[in-house]
């Protein structure tokens, strides 16, 4: 279980969080979601023991991340979002040393890696620097689970990743899980929300929201109406000029609508109808409405 | 001529390993051309043969109106590019980048401040000149990043992931850019990991293994593999990968 209670941290003038708390429960994916500069990393960095908050406080199955820093490393796997592990050492002799540094043997815990590792093992003797960005990324998992932690921190592990691929590394998140292992995961990628058993959404160092995905989806408060013309960019132009109109963004093929009326008014030459919102139609009202847009 | 980019059978070896593999397609002036394709499928090496910055092993092609294989300099002058990973210099102003971009495209001196200064106006960004690039947001950073880069009125412009890890309404707004550039005739050729950006292409194509092994309109493309989003579209190519990136 992870607990952080009203964390701040600033860097000299920035303020990178402004009071961030949320409880992550034994056993459960948490997803911290939100762009790059919202604070994701500094919160991992804290949680991690490996720079402190200005004030509150944080703990990891009970222990406090800055006087039990010791026996929070032991009891938990980190994957930073820079890859961080020995470029010049292989692929095999990486994932050795990281057994050895946790007073453990890949033997050990073998059977915990093996569905990632094993797809690692014919580059063995490659040097890790030489890994393509997918096999870096799961070389890096390996390394971070070889002393089967109880906790699984992982920052931003698919930016920069294809969809099909991220899909995979939900999955083989859902069976680690499975495994009795709570996992922290951040994102800059809404759509990968729905894998998590909840999520915390943030924004500016401060959380917009914690709660499970469909529950967040159920709580947005305006009928949300999708609409499309022959040229979706004049007709953003045209609903966002209307009084009636509360909200008007593109999103994918339909611009995202809401009204300020109860009725739909009568556009010409648009196709319009009702839409269920999605995390990141919530993740943009929540911001708004903070910023008083 | 209506065709920014024309290339024909395009091909990159690196040793035995064929990168991109005989690639051909046309993108019309004023078009947004999505390129797509998993990680490890071609793309970037495409795209630097695009931009000059790597002679194909085979093939041809003319970007911008210059040949892909004898004028790459010219090309390189002719077109506009960013990235998600380099955008702008840290340490200078939003000034100094613009300036510091115009100057190396050529733009003049006294051209340069008004085109400054009108492009800062629209953005409602004027009263930000003189702050340094590191003190911004990494949305607004992205948005006078596509700024310098159509700063010199390029024929086309190359995108590479430009939205990766921007939050949700700048993204949109981002694209408001990309649209309004495209009105005003520019080319723009996009990667991108986010599907719902790939519905706003007037054409995609989606690289396999260093083929192009789909090319249309998102509707098109919709209809044919019998999906409802591009992202469904796309899971289907990208899971018949061989490559193991």
């Amino acid at each position: 279980m992870i607990v952080a209670d009203n964390i701040h941290k600033n860097y000299r003038e920035v303020e990178a969080l402004k009071g961030v708390g949320f409880t992550v429960n034994a056993g459960e994916i948490f997803g911290l979601i939100g762009p790059d500069g919202a604070g994701k990393t500094t919160l991992f960095r804290i949680l991690t023991t490996l720079i402190t908050a200005d004030s509150g406080r944080a703990t990891i199955d009970g222990l406090d991340t800055v006087t039990d820093f010791e026996q929070i490393r032991k009891r938990i796997g980190y994957m930073p979002g820079k890859f961080a592990l020995y470029q010049d050492l292989t692929v095999e002799e990486n994932l050795k040393f990281y057994a050895t540094v946790f007073n453990t043997t890949v033997e050990e815990n073998y059977e915990l890696v093996r569905e990632i590792y094993g797809q690692l093992e014919p580059f063995a003797n490659r040097r890790a620097g030489a890994l393509s960005g997918g096999m870096k990324q799961k070389l890096a998992l390996s390394c971070a689970l070889i002393h089967r932690p109880a906790v699984l921190m992982l920052d931003e592990p698919t930016t920069g990743v294809d969809p099909v691929s991220r899909g995979e590394f939900q999955s083989m998140l859902e069976r680690l899980k499975r495994q009795g292992i709570t996992i922290l995961i951040s994102t800059p990628y809404m759509d990968e929300a729905n894998r998590c058993d909840r999520i915390a959404l943030i924004q500016n160092g401060k959380i917009l929201t914690v709660d499970s995905p469909d529950k967040i989806i159920a709580s947005y408060p305006d009928s949300l109406y999708a609409a499309k013309s022959d040229n979706n960019y004049r007709l953003l132009g045209r609903l966002n000029e209307r009084p009636d109109v509360k909200r008007c963004y593109v999103s994918g093929e339909y611009l995202r609508v809401t009204f300020n009326t109860e009725a739909v008014p009568a556009l010409d030459g648009v196709e319009i109808k009702p839409v269920q919102p999605t995390v990141e139609d919530c993740f943009i009202y929540l911001n708004s409405k903070r910023n008083n847009l | 001529m209506n065709n920014a980019i024309k290339i024909n059978n395009l091909t990159k070896k690196f040793g035995n390993f064929t990168a991109v593999d005989n690639i051909s397609f046309d993108v019309q002036k004023g078009e947004i051309f999505g390129f797509l394709g998993a990680n490890g499928a071609g793309k970037t090496t495409a795209m630097r043969m695009l931009c000059g910055l790597s002679v194909p092993t085979s093939g041809s092609g003319v970007v911008a109106g210059f040949d892909m294989t004898t004028e790459s300099e010219k090309i390189k002058r002719n077109i506009g590019y960013m990235s998600q990973k380099f955008s702008l210099y840290e340490d200078l102003t939003v000034w100094e980048n613009f300036r510091y971009y115009a100057a190396i495209y050529g733009v003049r001196g006294r051209e340069i401040a008004t085109r400054t200064t009108g492009m800062l106006r629209e953005l409602n960004f004027y009263a930000d000149r003189d702050t340094l690039v590191k003190d911004l947001p990494l949305g607004w950073k992205q948005k006078l990043a596509f700024s310098t880069a159509v700063f010199h009125r390029p024929e086309i412009v190359f995108l590479d992931e430009p939205t990766g890890g921007v939050d949700p309404l700048t993204r949109r707004q981002f694209w408001e850019l990309i649209y309004k550039a495209a009105e005003s005739g520019v080319t723009i050729f996009v990667t991108t990991h986010y599907m719902d950006e790939a519905e706003y292409c007037d054409r995609v194509s989606i690289m396999v293994d260093g083929r192009i092994e789909a090319m249309d309109s998102p509707a098109n493309l919709k209809q044919h593999f019998g999906a409802d989003s591009m992202d469904g579209v796309f899971r289907q190519l990208a899971r018949k990968a061989q490559r193991t990136d």
